[in-house]
C-alpha cells in the first residue's frame, strides 16, 4: 500500500502491506529504529512519536492511515552533539538508565510541554481553564503513559522541570 | 581470547586491600556524578538495541507458544502456513529451547519442542519475509496437542516437596524460644510470582557466514551466554560472536540465553538469510523468567528489651521439573540479625508454569521484604520503636557461622536515612483530609560477591584511552563507570576514553548480574590501570606510588612529563584480571541499608498513595554517584511495585499466565513514584575487592517493599501479609467513615 509520510520534515513513500503498524514502518521499513516497540499494545509510551502536533503511541495505529501527515520521532529532535533542551536534560539528570523507553519518554514529554503551554488540563490540575503551573504531580500525572522499569522517574520529573525553566 | 603476557595483570582476592589506592589518584573523576558517556546516543534513538541492526535480506520470526500446560505436540500443519504469501519456513524441534538458561548456567537449558510442560512454551516459529507476513502465520499455525497431566496449582495440599540439605539448618530450640519470648510474632506471609518486565522485549537478529555465527542479542552475561548458544545449537563456541553493546534493561530476565536466540539462529542456518525474532510482550512474561511465587512462615521470639532470641523462616517456592533452580528466598536471614535459636528452610513444589528464575535481587527482595514486616510486627507488639528494634538486634559477627563482617553498616545506614527523612518528627497515625497518613520504616541487606572478570586497557601514545571487555550495561551505568575508574588511574579526561562493551570477542567479564557487575568489571578495569601506571613509573625511574597521572600529565619527583613523551610511539596495554578467592569465604560481606516512608491510605476507597520514600544506602566506594542513585531508584521504585500492585496471577485451572501484558500487570508509573531520595553512607571494604566497592543495583529493592506496607499499617492498622496490598486487601479493615 502506497503511503506517503513526511517525517522529520523528509518525505518518504512507503510500500506497505496495509497491516503494518506506523511503529513497524519506522523501524523496518525505514530503519528508524529510535522508536522503540516495547509492548505493541498501547501500554508501555516506549513508541511515542508526534504526528501533526499531538503524541500518540506508533504501535497502535497503522501507518497507511496517515498519508500526508507530518511525523516527528526522537531522530527529529536532536541527535548527538545537537541535543534538543529535553534531550539534554535527560543526560544531565539521568532521566533514564537503559533507555529503551527513553525516546517515547522524551517525544512525550516534548509534546506534553506544548500541551500544557496550550492550557489542556490534567487529572489533577486544579481548573479546567486558564494557566497551568508545571508541578511535579502535573509533569507525574501527564508522563504516566511512559512506562520505565529502570524507574528513572524521579530524574524524568527533575529533567522535564528544568527543560521547561530553560525554555521559559 | 585473553592470552598472558608480561603486561598483564592477575589478582586473586585472597586477603583484603587495605590500600585504597582509588584516593590517592588525582584526576577526580572517580565517584563524581558524571553524566553517562552513552548518555547521547540513548537520548537520540541511536544506541543499537538487539532488535536494531537490520542486514540485508533479514528475515523475521514469531514464535508460536503452546496452549496446554503438559502435554506433548504431535504435529503442526505446516502446509497452511508455508501456503501464505511470504512464509518461508516453519521450524520446530529438538533444539528448540523449553525455557531460558539460568543465570550463570553456561549450557543449554532443556531443549525440544515436542513435549510440552507449560502453557506459552514456544513450539515452533514461522519465519517470513515482513514482520506481518510471519505473525500471520504463527497465528494461524494449528498445534496438534495431547494434553497430559498438570500440576498447576502450587498450594495443592497434596503436591510434593523437595527439601534441599544444604538450604535447611537448624540451631539451638526455636521452639522452645518462642515459649520463652517475651514478645513474639508467629506469621505466614506470601508473595506472588513477579516479573522482570525490561522495556525492551528479549530480541535476536542472527545470521551466518559459514559456520560462523553471528548474534546480536539482548543479553546480561556474554561469556556463559555464548556458550549456552554453542552448546543448544551444538557448535563450537570459538564459532559464536554475540554482540550486546546497549541492553534495553535486564533485571535477571536476560541472565541466560532464552527460546528466541536459538531460534533465530536456527532459522538462519535453515534459510541461509539473517533472521529477526522479536518476542512479544505476552511472549516475555510467559517464556522468559518469572521469579517464583513464596509462601513464608516467619516466627520471631525476643526478649523484653526486643532483642531477638530466635529467627524461625520456611519458605516455600515453585519450580518447572528438570529445573534446579530455587528462589533463594531465606539467603540473608543467617546473618542479619541476632537470635541463636533458628529454624531456617526451603521447600521447592514442582508446578507447570513459566520457568522460575533470577528477578532483580533473588532471595532478599522477597525474603527480605517478609521479615521485615515481621520486625515491624515485632516492634508493635513489644512497643519499641522500629528502628530501634532494628538497632538493639544488629549481631556483632555472623550468628550463623560467628564468621566476621567485612564490614557493617547497618545501624549508620538507621541513623542516617532516619535522619535525612525526619524519623522523629515523622507523621503517624494521622489524617489528611479523606486521607489516613502513616510512615513506616525497614533494613535493607544483599549479599556481596565478586565473579572472574577480564578487562584490556589500552593507553595510546596519543593520550587516548581504550578500554575493551565483553561486560554489559544494561542500564547500570558500565559505561561511565569503566570510563572513570580507567581515567582516574590513568589521569585521562572522559572525552579521550572509549569504553567498548558487549562483544563475545573481547576479554571476558562477569557480565551483568547479581550486583557483582561494577565491583568485578571494575576491578579488572583497575588491575589493568595499575599495572599501566607501574609500566610508566618504570620509565620515569619512580615508585608507583610516587606517580601522579593528570590531565595527560605524568608527575613524579618534580619532574612533569606528558603522557606522549613518556609512551614514545608505542601504546601501553594491559589486561587485568580479578578473580574471587578467600575474601569470599573469610567474611560475611554484605551492603546495607534502610528505608523510611510515607503513605496516605484513602479512608474510603483504601486506595494507597506514597508520599515520600527515602533510602539510605552503604555499598562501599561509590563509583558514579549519579548512576548509583539512579539504581537505587529503580530498585525502590520495584519495592513500591512489589508492595502495591505487582503479581503475576496464574489460572489454578489450566496453569495460564492471566497477566501477562502491562495493561493488567502493573508496573509503578510516573505518578505512582514521589521524588525519592537516596543519601549515600560513607564506607570502604577492603575484603570486597581492590577498589573497596560493593554492588549496588539490587541493594535498593532488598526490604523496600516492606517499608510502604509497615507504613500503611501505621497509617490505618491494615497489617497486609499477602502482597500486594491492593484496594481488596485493605478495605475491610479501613476504619468505619
Amino acid at each position: 500500500m502506497q503511503t506517503r509520510l513526511t517525517i522529520n520534515g523528509t518525505p518518504h513513500d512507503l510500500d506497505a502491506d496495509a497491516r503494518t503498524s506506523l511503529l513497524d514502518a519506522l523501524r523496518n521499513h525505514l530503519d528508524l529504529t529510535g522508536t522503540k516497540k516495547g509492548c505493541d499494545h498501547g501500554q508501555c509510551g516506549a513508541c511515542t512519536v508526534i504526528v501533526n502536533g499531538r503524541r500518540i503511541n506508533a504501535c497502535l495505529t497503522l501507518a497507511c492511515m496517515h498519508d500526508g501527515d507530518e511525523i516527528t520521532t526522537i531522530e527529529g529532535l536532536g541527535q548527538p552533539g545537537n541535543l534538543s533542551p529535553l534531550q539534554a536534560a535527560f543526560v544531565k539528570h539521568d532521566g533514564f538508565q537503559c533507555g529503551y523507553c527513553t525516546p517515547g519518554q522524551i517525544c512525550s514529554a516534548t509534546a506534553m510541554l506544548q500541551e500544557v503551554k496550550d492550557g489542556w488540563p490534567s487529572h489533577v490540575s486544579g481548573n479546567l481553564t486558564g494557566a497551568m503551573d508545571l508541578t511535579d504531580a502535573e509533569i507525574g500525572e501527564r508522563m504516566s503513559g511512559n512506562l520505565c522499569r529502570c524507574a528513572a522517574y524521579p530524574n524524568i520529573v527533575d529533567a522535564i522541570r528544568d527543560a521547561a525553566e530553560v525554555k521559559a | 581470547m585473553n592470552t598472558h603476557t608480561k603486561m598483564d595483570a592477575h589478582h586473586v582476592m585472597d586477603a583484603p586491600d587495605h590500600r585504597n589506592r582509588l584516593d590517592d589518584m588525582a584526576q577526580g573523576i572517580l565517584g563524581t556524578t558524571m553524566d553517562r558517556p552513552d548518555g547521547p546516543l540513548k537520548v537520540t534513538g541511536t544506541a543499537t538495541y538487539a532488535h536494531e541492526d537490520h542486514p540485508a535480506g533479514m528475515l523475521h520470526g514469531v514464535l508460536v507458544r503452546a496452549t496446554v500446560p503438559r502435554g506433548t505436540l504431535d504435529g503442526t500443519h505446516d502446509a497452511a502456513v508455508l501456503a501464505l504469501p511470504g512464509v518461508r519456513r516453519v521450524l520446530h524441534g529438538d533444539r528448540f529451547l523449553r525455557n531460558p538458561a539460568q543465570g550463570t548456567a553456561n549450557e543449554a537449558p532443556v531443549q525440544g519442542s515436542r513435549e510440552i510442560f507449560y502453557v506459552g512454551q514456544p513450539v515452533a516459529l514461522v519465519v517470513a519475509e515482513t514482520f506481518e507476513q510471519a505473525r500471520h502465520g504463527a497465528q494461524r499455525l494449528v498445534l496438534q496437542m495431547t494434553p497430559g497431566d498438570a500440576v498447576t496449582d502450587p498450594t495443592a495440599d497434596d503436591i510434593a516437596v523437595e527439601r534441599d540439605p544444604d538450604e535447611q539448618s537448624s540451631m539451638g530450640d526455636l521452639d522452645k524460644a518462642m515459649k520463652d519470648a517475651a514478645f513474639s510474632v508467629d506469621q505466614t506471609y506470601t508473595t506472588p510470582g513477579h516479573t522482570s518486565a525490561a522495556m525492551e522485549p528479549h530480541a535476536a537478529v542472527a545470521w551466518w557466514d559459514g559456520d560462523k555465527l553471528t548474534i546480536r542479542a539482548s543479553a546480561q552475561m556474554l561469556k556463559y551466554n555464548k556458550n549456552e548458544i554453542a552448546d543448544s545449537l551444538g557448535i563450537d563456541v570459538r564459532d559464536v560472536h554475540m554482540l550486546a553493546p546497549y541492553v534495553g534493561g535486564g533485571f535477571g530476565g536476560k541472565l541466560g540465553i532464552s527460546p528466541e536466540a536459538v531460534a533465530a539462529a536456527l532459522a538462519a542456518r535453515d534459510l541461509g538469510a539473517p533472521v529477526s525474532v522479536a518476542m512479544t510482550r505476552r511472549q516475555v512474561s510467559e517464556a522468559t523468567m518469572r521469579r517464583s511465587e513464596t509462601v513464608q512462615q516467619i516466627r520471631l521470639a525476643a526478649d523484653a528489651d526486643g532483642v531477638l532470641t530466635g529467627i524461625g523462616h520456611v519458605a516455600r517456592v515453585s519450580q518447572l521439573e528438570d529445573e534446579d533452580y530455587a528462589e533463594p528466598v531465606t539467603q540473608a536471614t543467617p546473618f542479619l540479625y541476632r537470635g541463636k535459636n533458628r529454624e531456617i528452610g526451603l521447600e521447592l513444589v514442582r508446578v507447570n508454569a513459566t520457568c522460575a528464575g533470577s528477578v532483580r535481587a533473588p532471595g532478599e527482595a522477597v525474603g527480605l521484604t517478609a521479615l521485615e514486616i515481621a520486625m515491624d510486627e515485632l516492634a508493635v507488639a513489644a512497643g519499641i520503636d522500629p528502628v530501634e528494634l532494628r538497632r538493639r538486634n544488629i549481631p556483632e559477627v555472623d550468628p550463623s557461622d560467628d564468621k566476621p563482617f567485612s564490614s557493617h553498616t547497618l545501624e549508620a545506614a538507621l541513623d542516617d536515612g532516619a535522619k535525612a527523612f525526619g524519623w522523629d518528627g515523622r507523621k503517624t497515625k494521622t489524617t489528611d483530609g479523606d486521607w489516613l497518613v502513616g510512615s513506616g520504616m525497614s533494613s535493607a541487606v544483599r549479599v556481596n560477591m565478586i565473579g572472574e572478570s577480564h578487562a584490556r586497557v589500552t593507553l595510546n601514545p596519543d593520550g587516548t584511552l581504550l578500554i575493551e571487555t565483553d561486560m554489559t550495561d544494561v542500564g547500570t551505568g558500565t559505561y561511565a563507570i569503566l570510563t572513570q575508574i580507567a581515567g582516574e588511574m590513568l589521569g585521562v579526561t572522559p572525552d579521550r576514553i572509549t569504553t567498548v562493551l558487549g562483544d563475545s570477542d573481547l576479554p571476558e567479564s562477569a557480565g551483568s548480574g547479581g550486583s557483582w557487575g561494577a565491583s568485578s568489571a571494575g576491578s579488572s578495569v583497575f588491575l589493568a590501570c595499575e599495572r599501566i601506571r607501574q609500566e610508566i613509573a618504570k620509565t620515569l625511574d619512580c615508585d608507583e606510588g610516587d606517580l601522579t597521572l593528570k590531565d595527560g600529565i605524568a608527575t613524579a619527583a618534580n619532574r612533569q612529563v606528558p603522557l606522549a613523551q613518556v609512551l614514545g610511539d608505542a601504546p601501553l596495554t594491559s589486561t587485568g584480571v580479578i578473580e574471587p578467592g578467600k575474601t569470599s569465604e573469610a567474611v560475611r560481606q554484605a551492603t546495607f541499608g534502610a528505608f523510611f516512608a510515607e503513605v496516605g491510605v484513602h479512608r474510603v476507597t483504601g486506595e494507597v498513595r506514597v508520599r515520600r520514600m527515602h533510602g539510605s544506602f552503604a555499598a562501599g566506594r561509590i563509583l558514579n554517584a549519579k548512576t548509583a542513585r539512579s539504581q537505587c531508584l529503580g530498585g525502590m521504585t520495584f519495592g513500591i511495585g512489589m508492595a502495591l500492585t505487582e503479581a503475576m496471577i496464574f489460572d489454578p485451572r489450566d496453569g495460564r499466565l492471566v497477566n501477562g501484558d502491562f495493561g493488567e500487570y502493573h508496573i509503578p508509573v510516573n505518578a505512582d513514584v514521589p521524588q525519592l531520595t537516596v543519601n549515600f553512607v560513607h564506607e570502604r571494604d577492603p575484603w570486597a575487592n581492590p577498589m573497596q566497592a560493593k554492588g549496588i543495583g539490587e541493594l535498593g529493592i532488598c526490604g523496600a517493599g516492606a517499608c510502604v506496607l509497615n507504613a500503611i499499617h501505621d497509617a490505618c492498622g491494615v497489617r497486609v501479609r499477602d502482597l500486594p496490598a491492593t484496594l481488596d486487601r485493605i478495605l475491610d479493615g479501613l476504619p468505619e467513615v
